[in-house]
């Protein structure tokens, strides 16, 4: 459908489309718009990299196709070490890739497929300094096998292999903090970003798209499949996630933290906020609580600090 | 003019993928085959190889990066061994069911445990289902040679199939013989520039590639495998055909040597085929009828060229360096699948020899044939035998 130039001229997100409708993933997905939101940004001259994971199905099966894109399916642990081939082979072509203009290599994997499996595939992948964006798009666990935990999978929640019981057996870590070891690479560019707040994370896939090397951005999408939640409630679980201090959002550029709006906006609302919404932190103690509570203070404490000194 | 040298197997894998051009390298170390992209980044850093050489962190991420690479459309190579191949072995299904045609050279040499580094050819063996078309190397000019004809069946139209080319650990890798490096522009000629034919992702036109197929469609996309397979049998000919044209060297898929009025026929492959060549001009010398033949492609397996071999011998004897544990080796599963329905067929016995890196001698090749004249005999024998096993220390 053509969107009228006047009401193009009000939109805060890039007209142009190229994620098709008609895709399979389930009523709520946070991935699947933050796809949408990706290729609204890069257009079709990208080049997507998908690993095993929800995304695959998303993306459709033979003979479909969800993307206007180049697409490229790939097996779970690779997708730094793939974007990395097919940004060299571009290179070598004579392509320009990435800043303006530039050919877009972009990784898109699950936090299973970045926090585990994928790790060391990211880790090289940094290293080296590709010209690419990797972004996780982070729903909390292994959703496509049928919700077990990740290392991305906070402190107290429910997932089929941490399912409870007599013995309480929830989630016992706290979320594995993947941005910070893609930090300690030095990387010109990570952020956090999530699919309740479009606008600011465009602004940083431009960004990453502007800035030389590899960039990454870490990318809360609500799974209410997985979460047990309401499918008319991701944004709103999204947008808490933020604003509890749980998720928030901030950016790392050359050497400089700067936490971005609405992070900082109020003092962060209390965690049962984020937490009642959603079926897989029912079985948390008031304990529990607590202590995925302190966590998230501390966290934020931390991120606080790191952008008054490093900002 | 071509350069007559001398080098070790792993250079002159270096020297082929050089001539070739391949335009990503992504490699990672792994004895016996860390030479061969160390010498591939010394031509990089010299400027005697433009291509872009990916130091990735793992053999997973090595095969993977060439994946990608070779997807968006440039020839690549890489090298492994051993431990380095088996951890490729998820992503080397994916690169031929996508039909990449990359190249790896591949130093033969043993899986753990126990941990040992020289010669077998385990490694290899064990990625036979995974599409890939095999060579095994003789000598070290047979590894320059079989790399570059590797590339030219693969990157055909009607192949389109990744392979891999296995030269023995150590007794070729880092053996030093004498090899004939090829001119440049004959290599050009003969593997033409490179485009791909392949699906590709091409910025301009967008497509998907390695997609879900349900099982509605699985099956014809694993089938277009198998008939790549079928058709690169035709396509080795030819290539074989051409290379002797502007190279002078021949090459078939299995070389017979000395089979003609031979009862015995000794089957292998790889460098020990020399060995085996000299013990059967020993043992002709005493007058025993035994011929030898190498198998210079191992897939697509060459079933009409081992129906062929077969009617001439009365016991093939296949020497082998890889085992399927409670079956044999992989040899004589696949030479009983060639003749199994075949009316006169000779008798097939199998031998694993050489795991490890250890020596075969004479000695051995002498126990090989007693068990083979003894069937002649029409005595009873074993159908699977450890040669050289030694039963004191077990
Ligand atoms: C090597 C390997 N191990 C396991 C799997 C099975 N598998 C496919 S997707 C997946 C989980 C993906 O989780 P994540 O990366 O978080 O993506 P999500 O499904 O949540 O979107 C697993 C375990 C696989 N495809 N490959
Ligand atoms: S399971 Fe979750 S992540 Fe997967 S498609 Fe459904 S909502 Fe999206
Ligand atoms: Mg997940």
């Amino acid at each position: 459908m053509e969107i009228p130039e006047s009401v193009k001229k009000r939109l805060t997100l890039p007209a142009e489309e190229h994620f098709y409708a008609g895709h399979t993933a389930c009523q709520g997905c946070g991935a699947s718009l933050g796809l949408r939101y990706v290729l609204k940004a890069y257009g079709r001259k990208t080049i997507v990299v998908i690993p095993a994971c929800c995304s695959t199905i998303i993306a459709g099966a033979w003979p479909y196709n969800t993307l206007d894109a180049n697409l490229f399916h790939t097996a779970f642990e690779t997708t730094g070490a793939v974007m990395s081939g097919i940004e060299a082979a571009l290179k070598a072509m004579g392509y320009k890739v990435k800043g303006e203009d530039g050919v877009m290599v972009v990784g898109w994997a699950g936090d299973g497929g970045t926090a585990d499996i994928g790790l060391q595939a990211l880790s090289g992948f940094l290293e080296r300094g590709h010209d690419a964006v990797y972004i996780m798009y982070d729903n909390e666990a292994y959703m496509n096998t049928g919700i077990q935990r990740s290392g991305s999978t906070p402190y107290g929640a429910w997932t089929t292999n941490t399912p409870g019981g007599k013995r309480h057996f929830l989630e016992k870590r706290h979320k594995k903090k993947v941005i910070d070891i893609v930090i300690a690479h030095e990387v010109p560019y990570a952020a956090t970003a999530s699919v309740a707040y479009p606008e600011d994370f465009i602004k940083k896939l431009r960004k990453a798209k502007e800035i030389p090397g590899p960039s990454f951005i870490q990318l809360f999408s609500p799974c209410p499949t997985g979460w047990r939640s309401p499918t008319d409630k991701s944004i709103e679980i999204a947008r808490l996630a933020v604003q509890t201090a749980y998720f928030p959002l901030f950016e790392y550029e050359n050497g400089k933290y700067r936490i971005n709006m609405p992070s900082t906006r109020r003092e962060p609302k209390p965690i049962e906020e984020f937490l009642k919404l959603q079926g897989r932190f029912k079985y948390m103690t008031r304990e529990d609580v607590e202590i995925l509570q302190r966590w998230v203070n501390h966290e934020w404490e931390k991120l606080k600090k790191l952008a008054e000194v490093f900002g | 003019m071509p350069i007559r040298t001398v080098m070790k197997a792993n250079e002159a894998a270096a020297w082929a993928a050089k001539l070739a051009k391949p335009k990503v390298i992504a490699a990672f170390p792994i004895t016996p085959s860390t030479l061969v992209p160390e010498k591939i980044s010394e031509f990089v850093a010299n400027g005697e190889l433009d291509a872009e050489f990916i130091k990735v962190e793992s053999e997973h991420s090595a095969i993977s990066a060439c994946v990608g690479a070779s997807a968006a459309g440039v020839r690549t190579f890489t090298a492994t061994a051993s431990q380095g191949l088996a951890l490729m072995h998820e992503v080397l299904f994916i690169a031929a069911g996508m039909r990449l045609p990359i190249v790896v050279a591949v130093g033969n040499r043993s899986l753990s445990a126990p941990i040992n580094i020289w010669n077998d050819w385990q490694d290899s063996i064990s990625q036979r289902d995974t599409g890939w078309m095999q060579f095994y190397a003789e000598n070290n000019q047979e590894a320059l040679d079989l790399i570059l004809i590797a590339f030219k069946v693969a990157e055909d139209e009607r192949v389109l199939l990744p392979a891999m080319i296995g030269f023995d650990a150590f007794i070729l890798t880092h053996t030093v013989e004498p090899v004939e490096i090829p001119d440049q522009e004959v290599v050009d000629e003969f593997l033409g520039e490179y485009t791909p034919k392949h699906a590709y992702l091409d910025p301009a036109k967008p497509i998907t590639q390695g997609t879900l197929a349900f099982p509605a469609h699985y099956m014809e996309a694993r089938y277009t495998v198998w008939e790549a397979n079928e058709n690169a049998k035709k396509v080795i000919d030819e290539v074989f055909e051409e290379f002797e044209k502007r190279f002078g060297r021949k090459y078939s898929k299995v070389e017979e040597y000395r089979t003609d009025d031979a009862e015995i026929v000794l089957v292998t492959m790889g460098s020990l085929a020399g060995t085996v060549k000299e013990y059967v001009d020993h043992l002709r010398e005493k007058g025993v009828k035994v011929g030898a033949a190498k198998l210079t492609v191992y897939r697509p397996f060459p079933a009409e060229e081992v129906r062929e071999l077969a009617k001439k011998a009365k016991v093939i004897a296949l020497l082998e360096k890889n085992v399927t544990f409670s079956i044999g080796g992989a040899l004589f599963q696949d030479f009983s699948r060639a003749l199994v329905n075949q009316k006169e067929k000779p008798i097939l016995i199998d031998f694993i020899l050489g795991l490890g890196g250890r020596d075969v001698t004479f000695g051995n090749l002498d126990e090989v044939v007693g068990i083979a004249q003894k069937a002649i005999a029409g005595e009873e024998f074993e159908e699977v035998n450890w040669i050289g096993l030694r039963k004191e220390i077990l």
